[in-house]
């Protein structure tokens, strides 16, 4: 018997020839995709004013400096303003999402066929519309002011809180709340003492984590007339005080990294 | 010989924190917050209550919702956020991905690290609205200016969970990678990416429905898209048009929302 020898050493390779194609084929479709959506951009765009930009953007720049601290007066009401929709805003949040997740979670949903679609629609379309679209609508229902901004916060955390909370109530275990009920609790006293003690650390979290978010968040609403910082921010930008504009900025990071340094410290403790 | 009676003793829930103290001074400085909040909170109840019927003729307004007699300004709000979904998310993560390498501690030298970090922040400290002013005020109005903060904004997002995901890697297999005497290129595509790829697949996906939600918002500073045709109904107080456009935003976030999380379990 004569065996026929390698006489080639073989090329390793990383994948297999089909996975490798179609992996190929994947990028191809992806940069197709692509470069015709940014040619559809470019149609639309000036390409002038872009080229234009650098130059545009120094300019700015030198005008944005020095920031006019003596300004700043005028800022700490929106700046507490601003806080107050966020944490309110949370607040409400929390208190509508909770009945909600607890209807959107498999275990404890009341029924399966009807409450928990409407619970996992609740969350989904409160979710997918944006704060600021939110505002925008409350604004012209309410009346520009705060409360527009507390109500649209509210609404738009409600789906965010609630999904990762119908998760945790989801992912909890399961034969601690038997042994609850084993003893002959209630219904109520089987959530209460069987489920909350269970979520109440993830709970703690998701609402700090929103409220970090929803700091961020409702610097901008004042843009559309919802209250804030964001009001005086819009001002200042139409009527060109460059050096204004660059304060409300460095304070808007100032309250984005305090709200984000609390929350990480509080979630911190938590976990 | 005499039993000691035993009192009966009492079950009680031990409380979420431990500490009386700090129970007892949380409690008080929420509720000092929240009458601190609310009595300076200015809301003019009666605006709000003369808003009312007005909020209803809203909520009227999306049964049924007017699709039809604004539908051309629709699609072509809705084709713009699209086109600017797609070529942002691509080109914030190919961005994003230099910028994350950098930003992970246990691959980059001290002051790349830094410096993209600084990167990082600054482009997730800002709202994607605050940057599409500025972007509208430097490449002019359209989705162009909308295109470069979903950009940027993705770079924040993506390079700081690549840099974290790198940073939490497998040390050994990107040693055993260098040991090899492979490049540094080497190293980093064949030590580092596979063992991060499958989440940031997962991510990107992720990021692509972010950027869509956001699409819809900077248009209503000027930077194309949907929010445009959204911000215009709302101005002209067209809430049936206005129902419609936000009907649909609802149905492409779902649809991208479930496509996704479908391709990602197929990744994983």
């Amino acid at each position: 018997m004569t065996i026929a020898p390698i006489t080639e050493p073989k090329v390793w390779q990383r994948r297999n020839r089909k996975l490798q194609l179609a992996i190929w084929a994947a990028w191809l479709v992806a940069t197709a995709l692509f470069v015709y959506c940014f040619q559809l951009i470019s149609e639309k765009t000036i390409w002038a004013f872009v080229v234009d930009a650098p130059e545009q953007a120094a300019d700015l720049g030198a005008r944005m400096v020095p920031p006019d601290w003596k300004y700043i007066h005028m800022l700490w009401r929106p700046l507490w303003d601003t806080l107050n929709i966020a944490t309110v805003g949370t607040l409400i949040s929390i208190v509508l999402a909770v009945p909600v997740a607890y209807c959107a979670a498999r275990n404890t949903t009341p029924s399966v066929t009807i409450v928990r679609p409407i619970a996992l629609f609740i969350i989904v379309s409160t979710r997918s519309i944006n704060s600021l679209i939110w505002a925008l609508m409350l604004v012209t229902i309410v009346g520009p002011g705060v409360f527009a901004g507390i109500i649209s916060i509210g609404i738009r955390s409600v789906g965010f809180c609630a999904k990762l909370l119908y998760e945790a109530i989801e992912e909890i275990d399961e034969s601690q709340v038997e042994a609850v009920r084993a003893t002959g609790a209630s219904a109520a006293q089987t959530t209460l003492y069987g489920i909350v003690p269970q979520i109440m650390p993830a709970f703690a979290g998701i609402s700090v984590f929103r409220w970090d978010i929803n700091i961020r968040e409702s610097t901008v609403l004042g843009l559309v007339g919802a209250g804030g910082i964001g009001l005086e921010l819009n001002a200042a930008i139409t009527q060109l005080y460059w050096t204004q504009v660059s304060l409300i900025l460095l304070l808007i990071i100032g309250a984005v990294i305090l709200g984000e340094l609390v929350s990480a410290k509080i979630r911190h403790a938590i976990i | 010989m005499s039993i000691a009676v035993q009192t009966p003793r009492h079950w009680k829930k031990p409380p979420l924190i431990k500490r009386a103290w700090l129970r007892w001074t949380l409690g008080l400085g929420v509720a000092l917050y929240l009458a601190l909040a609310l009595g300076t909170t200015e809301i003019n109840w009666h605006r709000v209550w003369e808003g009312l019927p007005r909020g209803a003729q809203f909520i009227k307004a999306f049964f049924p919702p007017d699709f039809t007699s604004r539908w051309d300004e629709i699609v072509e709000g809705i084709n713009e956020s699209l086109w600017m979904t797609v070529v942002s998310t691509v080109v914030g993560i190919a961005l994003s991905i230099p910028v994350g390498i950098g930003a992970a501690k246990n691959i980059a030298p001290a002051p790349v690290y830094y410096f993209c970090r600084a990167i990082l922040s600054i482009s997730r400290s800002f709202q994607e609205v605050i940057l599409a002013i500025f972007f509208v005020k430097l490449f002019g109005f359209g989705p162009f200016a909308g295109f470069v903060t979903l950009s940027f904004a993705t770079i924040g997002f993506y390079g700081k969970l690549l840099a974290e995901d790198i940073e939490d890697m497998d040390a050994g297999q990107a040693e055993a990678v260098r040991a090899t005497g492979a490049s540094w290129l080497q190293w980093i595509n064949f030590g580092v990416q596979p063992q991060v790829m499958p989440r940031m697949i997962g991510l990107g996906l992720y990021r692509l429905d972010i950027n869509f939600r956001e699409s819809a918002v900077v248009g209503i500073v000027g930077g194309g898209g949907i929010g445009a045709t959204l911000n215009t109904a709302f101005d002209r107080y067209e809430f049936d048009s206005a129902a419609a456009i936000v009907l649909i935003i609802i149905a492409i976030v779902m649809l991208v929302e479930y496509s996704s999380s479908y391709i990602r379990r197929w990744v994983q």
